[in-house]
Formats: structure tokens, sequence, C-alpha cells
């Protein structure tokens, strides 16, 4: 039992820092992929291919001037920082980062904590973390951190409904609320992707707006208001609001990863693991298989992590109007219609062919009203 | 009235469903900011890698000598009279014998110091000098300087070493273009 216990703290503690290295590096990525797409080399002096340019950034943050604003409420204006980044942390409890490790008979699951409400533990924790930016943005006693906060707000809380409705979809599926059990409903190429194209859009571009990511990004809006709700921050406070904001992305690559794209199955996982079995015995082949399948899993994520920072250099910002008018005029009711159609997919018995039918009777009445009443519109 | 050819007609056809989505166009983008991805890159990695300056460039200044190693200067003062930064000054002095090896003339320069403080790069001590002896170097900044006492340069900064003697290597623009194209990009 204590051995488990070890390998269990192990786990956590390898969670939480791969979380952080990948955050780090996310920002040198961001660097990099930013050069590339704009024909340029990008940060290259700090160690070969400049790989110690987050160390260096953070060095540089951590020597700046730590300020605090006179007129600012001091305790919580350290507090948002703090706030956010541990927010961003405690998600990635409950991501099921791979299968089992096997140790001396027992199984150990990787993953810091299997709570069959995993997917509500993660809808809380998200809803906190707008928590961390507005009151950053409030105690920094600034007209425009207070904007850029209200911004988060009311763009986290608008994009969250969507979110939630396209995860009930999921949710129904599966009839699971853990995200293990929505992985191994996923196994051998179901993905849900498959299942729920028009929900897997919607939570991609939700968790970009979650996330504050460009084209979402009107909490910063670094030319519109000042620097939005971390204009009054320096220093490592800054870091940290700038880090959790990656930690975000990490963990939101993750989330998509496991809910739509299988988590840690991939094709043919049961041939590999057989296999392996076979070859290196019981312990070490589950082992090896593990092992595999978290690869995998990781390169989902840097799937998404990429496609993040691709749509970060290719998109313009929204207007804030468009920005609510995406949000509760044309995700929360296609949600809705997606969750009809799961609902009468779930039921028909047939969910492949009735979800995919449903999508197409869907867009083919869009397109026959589009035709019909909107055609003498001029457009703006 | 149409005043430039620059003007360009609107399209005011209604936007289609699935233009209205937006999807496609963002697809598109996207597409193409990939295909930047991959595509070569325009930088010039400084340090390691320096652009070719240009046949007419007109950096660190420099006296030439001969075929023979002989100083060509002849201190005649035409260039520091040219100098419209008045950067040029020198001392004339009378060759003794068994200098002739060193000096073409029979006067040359004892002393001549141009101060970089003053110099505006022009160009036309260059022009004014009877006997090919002052160039601007194409090739060559002057270097970076924190302190008023290295700002005067002197005959040991400015007079041409034999064991490399400067040439203008491209006299036109597809000469230095040829140049510019053997310039090495640095990979690591």
């Amino acid at each position: 039992m204590e051995e488990a216990i070890i390998i269990k703290g192990l786990i956590i503690f390898g969670i939480f820092a791969i979380s952080l290295t990948i955050a780090a590096y996310e920002t040198y990525f961001e660097r990099v992929i930013a050069a590339y797409i704009q024909d340029r080399v990008g940060p290259d002096r700090a160690g070969p291919f400049g790989l110690l340019q987050p160390l260096a950034d953070a060095g540089k943050l951590f020597f700046k001037e730590d300020f605090v604003p006179t007129l600012a409420d001091k305790w919580l204006f350290i507090f948002g920082p703090a706030l956010a980044m541990l927010t961003a942390m405690m998600t990635s409890a409950v991501i099921p980062f791979g299968d089992s490790i096997m140790y001396e008979g027992k199984e150990i699951l990787v993953q810091a904590i299997e709570v069959n409400i995993g997917i509500l533990w993660v809808f809380g924790v998200v809803s906190l973390g707008v928590y961390g930016i507005l009151i950053g943005g409030w105690a920094s006693n600034n007209k425009y951190s207070l904007y850029g906060a209200i911004r988060a707000a009311s763009q986290n809380i608008s994009y969250e409904l969507a979110m939630g409705v396209s995860i009930i979809a999921i949710v129904m599926m599966s009839s699971s609320l853990s995200l293990r059990t929505i992985v191994e409903e996923q196994h051998g190429g179901n993905w849900n992707i498959f299942y729920q194209p028009l929900g897997f859009l919607i939570f991609l571009v939700c968790s970009f707006a979650e996330c504050n990511r460009t084209p979402f990004d009107l909490p910063e809006s670094e030319n519109e208001l000042v620097a939005g709700y971390h204009t009054e921050y320096g220093s490592m406070k800054l870091g940290l609001y700038l880090f959790s904001e990656y930690v975000n992305m990490f963990i939101s690559s993750a989330v998509i990863a496991t809910l739509y794209l299988g988590g840690f199955n991939y094709f043919g996982m049961d041939w590999v693991s057989t296999q392996l079995i076979g070859q290196f015995g019981e312990t070490v082949g589950h082992n090896l298989a593990t092992l595999l399948g978290v690869m995998v899993f990781f390169g989902k994520i840097f799937f998404f992590i990429f496609v993040f920072m691709w749509v970060r250099w290719t998109l313009p910002r929204f207007r804030y109007d468009q920005l609510m008018d995406l949000g509760w005029k044309a995700l929360i009711p296609l949600s809705i219609v997606n969750l009809v159609i799961t609902a009468a997919a779930e039921l028909s018995g047939m969910a492949l062919i009735v979800n995919w039918l449903g999508l197409a009777i869907f867009i083919g009445l869009a397109y026959a009203y589009s035709f019909l009443f909107t055609k003498t519109k001029a457009s703006i | 009235m149409q005043l430039t050819n620059r003007a360009k007609k609107t399209d005011k056809t209604p936007l289609t469903l699935a233009e209205r989505t937006y999807l496609p166009g963002i697809a598109k983008g996207m597409g193409i900011t990939l295909k930047h991805f991959f595509s070569k890159k325009a930088t010039i990695r400084y340090p390691e890698q320096k652009r070719y300056l240009g046949p007419i460039f007109r950096g660190h200044h420099i006296l030439k000598r001969d075929e023979e190693g002989r100083e060509r200067c002849t201190a005649c003062g035409l260039c520091a009279v040219a100098c419209p930064a008045e950067a040029i000054s020198m001392v004339a002095a009378e060759r003794a014998p068994g200098e002739e090896n060193l000096y073409k003339e029979e006067k040359y320069a004892a002393a001549y110091e141009v101060n970089m403080l003053r110099c505006i790069f022009c160009g036309l001590c260059e022009e004014a000098c009877p006997k090919e002896a002052v160039y601007l170097r194409h090739d060559k900044f002057v270097p970076v300087f924190t302190s008023r006492d290295q700002v005067i340069y002197g005959k040991d900064q400015l007079v041409e070493d034999m064991n490399e003697r400067y040439e203008r290597d491209a006299w036109t623009k597809e000469e230095m273009q040829k140049l510019w194209a053997q310039q090495k990009p640095v990979n690591y």
C-alpha cells in the first residue's frame, strides 16, 4: 500500500512538473511558431536552438521590480495571480494521462485522482479561474484593468454555457462524468469527434475563448486597453498571469484530446498491447503499452497546442459585440441543436449514422432558410 | 470621377451561409499561414552572417599604398579642404634620402588624422584626392567607440596593411548581386 501511495505521489508530482515544463516551453514554441509563420527565425541565441529562452525569460521576470500601486488593494493584488496559477494547475489533477501502471500486482492509474465527477471538477475549477483575472483587474484600481477584467469575466461566462451544453452531449453518450470512463468509452477508434463533429467545433471555439487566446484575447487587447487586466502588474506577478494562460492552454488541449480524440487511445492499441505483453511479460508489457499510450496522448496535446498557436497567428481579434454575438446567438443555439441530435442518436441506437444524418438535415435546413429568407438582405 | 487606378470595386452581394459562418475563410487563412511555416526564411543572422554592404558603401577610411608598398599620400591637403565637416588634418614632411621605398612622392604625411566624431562619410575626400590615396572602405564599418580618446584615427589605423590589401570587389550592381548570392546561410 505504501509503495502505491509513493507511486501516486510521484505521478502527481510528475504531472505538475510536466505541466509547468510544457507551459514554460509553450512560451518558447509560441515565439518560434510565430517566427516561422512570419518567415523569420525566432529565438535562437540562448542555448542550442534558443532552448534556454524560457529560463532566461523567467530569470529576467524575477529580477524586475515587484511593484504594487499605492491605491491598489494590496492583498487582493497579490492574491490575483496566485489564484490564476492555482486554478490553472488544479485542473490537471483529473485528466487521465495514461492507462495504468502494474506494480507488484497492483494497478496504479496514471492520473492524479480518479473521481467519478471528473468533467464537473474541470468545469468547477475553470469557472473559478475567472476570479484570478477579475480580482487582479479590480484590485489594480485602474479603469483599463477593470475593463479588461470585466470583459474576461463576461466572455468566460458566455462561452462556458455553450461549452457546458456541448459537454452534456458527450456525457449523454458515455453516461458518465468520469474522464477515465469517457476515454475508455472511446476505445477502439470510437472517438467522439466522429460522433460529434459539431460538438467538437463548438468545444474548440469555446476553449479558445476560455483560455483568452486569439481571436478571443479581449481581456488583454494590448492596443485597445493598454494591456487589459494585467496593466498594473510587473515582475513575476505578471509572469504568473501569462504563465497560467499557457498552463490553461496545455490543460484545455489535454481536455479536448480526452473528450474528443480518445485520450490515450490509438488505433491498433490492443494488438500492440498483446504483442508487448507476449514479448516482455504481463507487468513490463502492460507498463510499456501504457507508456506508449501516454506518448500518443501527449502527441495529441502537442497537436492542439500547435493549433492554438497557429490560429493565434492567423486570425485577428474579434470586436466585443461580435464576440458576444458569436457566443450567445451562434454557439449556444448550435450546441443545443447538437444536444438534440445526440439525444435522438442515442435513443435510436445507431449513434454514428443518426448523428451525421441529423447534422446533414440541420445544415440542409439552415441552407434552405438562408436561401429563402436572407437572400435579398444586403451584407454589411 | 476616377482619380487613381487604385480604387477597388467593393463586392456588395449578400454573403452565403457558408461565408457567414466564416469557417471556409478561416480554413483558407490557416492554409496560408501553414504554407508560410514551411517557406524560406528571410532572416540574416547578423554576427555570423553579414550582409554585403554594396560596392559604393562608404565606411572606414583607408590610406592606400601603391603596388610596391609606398604610401600614395603626398599631404597636399585637398581632402582636408574638401571635407565639409573639417574632420581631416595632417602634417606634411619632406622625404629623406633612403625613404624612397616608403613614400611615393617627395612630400608625405608625417601625421594624418581623421576625427570620427566629425566625419559624415560623405566621400568628398575620395573625390578630392589627386593621388588616389584616401578611400572609404566598402566592407568595413568604423567600430563602436566608448570614449573620446578613441575617436581620432591616426596613421596607425588608416594606412593600408600590405598583407591584406584592400580591393573593392565589386563595382557594378551585377557583380554585387553575385557576391551577395555567395553569402552562405548560417544554420545551427
